[in-house]
């Protein structure tokens, strides 16, 4: 558990004259859910894009899987999963083909995709949704079936973007156990949510306030040091010392 | 007032999806009524139906005692709607949106300035800015004034808190209270189960159907089960182990704490010897109120 898959030292991202992103240093480690908390706007997608090696950082330096950000940020795009709620697979496209497509982009044989789109459909329980479009899916189902994808190619990170939005409370439940699984498998999460509960499920939380981290530490210990009952109320203390006027 | 009997909408070839069976309710004057569910309960085309912009395949309903049907034009006249998507025109500035819906419904912003002045005081510094190019927050805000500038009776508001921060959604909220003192009824669907204490009366949506409705605290205490909390360290293997228990009907994490249902004969001491015996020694076990959320959860289980 202890070695480290993301290591970022002084990230910065600027547009301009605004700095979306603003020096942060933190490190995730192998296997751990890390919950990337902040309010909106306060540059949680832009520093996301930039570990996903998207976004090019302005100044800082760092890691992720093994790869320098800014001259491997190809090797990164190959060795992450991501999903999101907005865009996780391809609606008018069947299970399997979706499963196909994307096991192909990240260069796995057809052997082996037919191989694990068996055992995976068995284990999600889909066998019969095989060749049901993905619109038609209940919203619940697509995030269980994008967040497999998502890992299908076995990536050691996987970033998690408001993957349970919308989501009802029994489903999102089922999704956080199976981001569980993805951990004990050795697959670190890197996560964003809304919901504050959901940041108690985390081994570790970073909160970002006006481009930076202004808190970072297990949910318990975080509770602890503000006083509070909950991560909400953690979160409520954090975010309003935000100065930018934009959410 | 709404009133809306028994609407049925249903989209596909054949009717295929069934998006709404048999919906009705109705809405009080100056209340806000809160539609609660997941994504693809039925929550939009439910509000699209009572904006006059789907047609219902059957039932009837009565906005202020205008038809959504017949009397179309009427309902847009009184209504403010917001939808799940953001929907303004992107290339217009913020002041260029709001003036363009002042002037569709015939007024202007002057004349209403009051009803929105609260909530566009907030964006007014960034007015000059192209719609397409403000932070979601801020857009959020722009929809919610555009929406409300014709001085409507009554508000429908689809997810308006989507993907949205919990301070701003708390700040959210708090508008819509204030609204609601000017006398304006509001109708507003989230998925967000917390948000339902902030409504008068909420109706709890999944598949098309309404499971539950009443006031937020009518539906806890009609709460069916019995509802304990348990606290201990490593929360995972714990779950399995409450999953494993013959007496505990259903367990489920919440934040910090996870939620059991149990058989009425189930006794705390028990089941904390239960634990120990599974190596669990510094579990605690307590009887708790139910959320909305654990009423939902025992209400689709």
């Amino acid at each position: 558990m202890s070695k480290k898959v993301i290591e970022v030292n002084n990230l910065t991202k600027k547009f301009g004259s605004f700095t979306a992103v603003d020096r942060i240093s933190f490190d995730v480690k192998e296997g751990e859910i890390f919950g990337f908390l902040g309010a909106n706007g306060a540059g949680k997608t832009t520093a996301m894009q930039m570990l996903c090696g998207i976004s090019m950082p302005t100044a800082g330096e760092g890691t992720v899987a093994g790869y320098d950000i800014i001259k491997e940020n190809e090797r990164i795009k190959r060795n992450i999963g991501y999903m999101s709620q907005k865009f996780s697979l391809y609606e008018d496209l069947k299970v399997w083909e979706n499963i196909r497509l994307f096991g192909g982009i990240y260069g796995l044989s057809d052997k082996t995709i037919a191989e694990k789109t068996n055992e995976l459909l068995k284990q999600l329980d889909f066998e019969q949704e095989r060749n049901t479009l993905v619109k038609y899916l209940p919203l619940g189902w697509k995030q269980k079936l994008a967040f497999s994808v998502a890992i299908f190619h076995e990536p050691r990170i996987v970033f998690l973007d408001e993957p349970t939005g919308g989501v009802d409370p029994a489903m999102r439940r089922q999704f956080w156990e199976m981001i569980y699984d993805a951990a004990d498998r050795g697959i670190t999460v890197f996560v964003t949510t809304h919901y504050m509960d959901e940041a108690e499920y985390c081994n570790r939380v970073s909160i970002m306030v006006d481009g930076r981290i202004d808190a970072l530490d297990t949910p318990a210990e975080l509770r602890r040091r503000f006083s509070a009952d909950s991560m909400d109320e953690v979160f409520r203390q954090l975010a309003r010392k935000a100065k930018r006027g934009d959410s | 007032m709404i009133e809306v009997k028994d609407l049925h909408k249903s989209y596909g070839r054949q009717g295929k999806v069934n998006a709404l069976n048999s919906i009705s309710f109705t809405v009080d004057d100056g209340e806000i009524f809160g539609v609660i569910g997941p994504d693809g309960a039925g929550k939009s085309s439910l509000f699209r139906i009572l904006a006059s912009l789907i047609l219902p395949d059957s039932g009837s309903a009565i906005m202020n005692g205008h038809d959504v049907v017949k009397d179309y034009r009427k309902i847009r006249q009184i209504i403010g709607y917001m939808p799940g998507r953001f929907s303004l025109y992107q290339d217009l500035s913020v002041e260029e949106n709001l003036v363009f819906f002042a002037t569709l419904f015939n007024t202007t912003v002057e004349e209403n300035y009051h009803l929105i002045k609260d909530i566009y005081q907030q964006i007014e510094p960034f007015k000059k800015r192209r719609a397409g190019a403000l932070s979601g927050g801020m857009k959020q805000k722009l929809a919610l004034s555009c929406a409300l500038i014709h001085k409507p009776e009554i508000l429908i508001l689809d997810e308006p808190t989507t993907g949205v921060d919990p301070v701003s959604r708390k700040e959210f909220w708090d508008m819509l209270g204030r609204l609601k003192e000017q006398g304006i009824t509001i109708l507003v669907s989230t998925a967000y189960m917390d948000e339902a204490s902030r409504c008068d009366r909420i109706a709890l949506i999944r598949e098309g159907e309404f499971i539950a409705s009443d006031t937020p605290q009518g539906i806890i205490d009609d709460y069916p089960e019995v509802l304990w909390a348990v606290e201990g360290t490593g929360m995972s293997a714990l779950l399995g182990e409450l999953r494993a228990h013959d007496k505990v009907k259903s367990s489920f994490a919440f934040g910090d704490k996870i939620h059991i249902t149990v058989e009425k004969n189930l006794q705390a001491e028990e089941l904390k010897r239960y634990l120990a015996n599974k190596k669990f020694n510094d579990v605690r076990i307590a009887p708790i109120a139910p959320t909305v959320e654990d009423c939902f959860m025992a209400l689709t289980s």
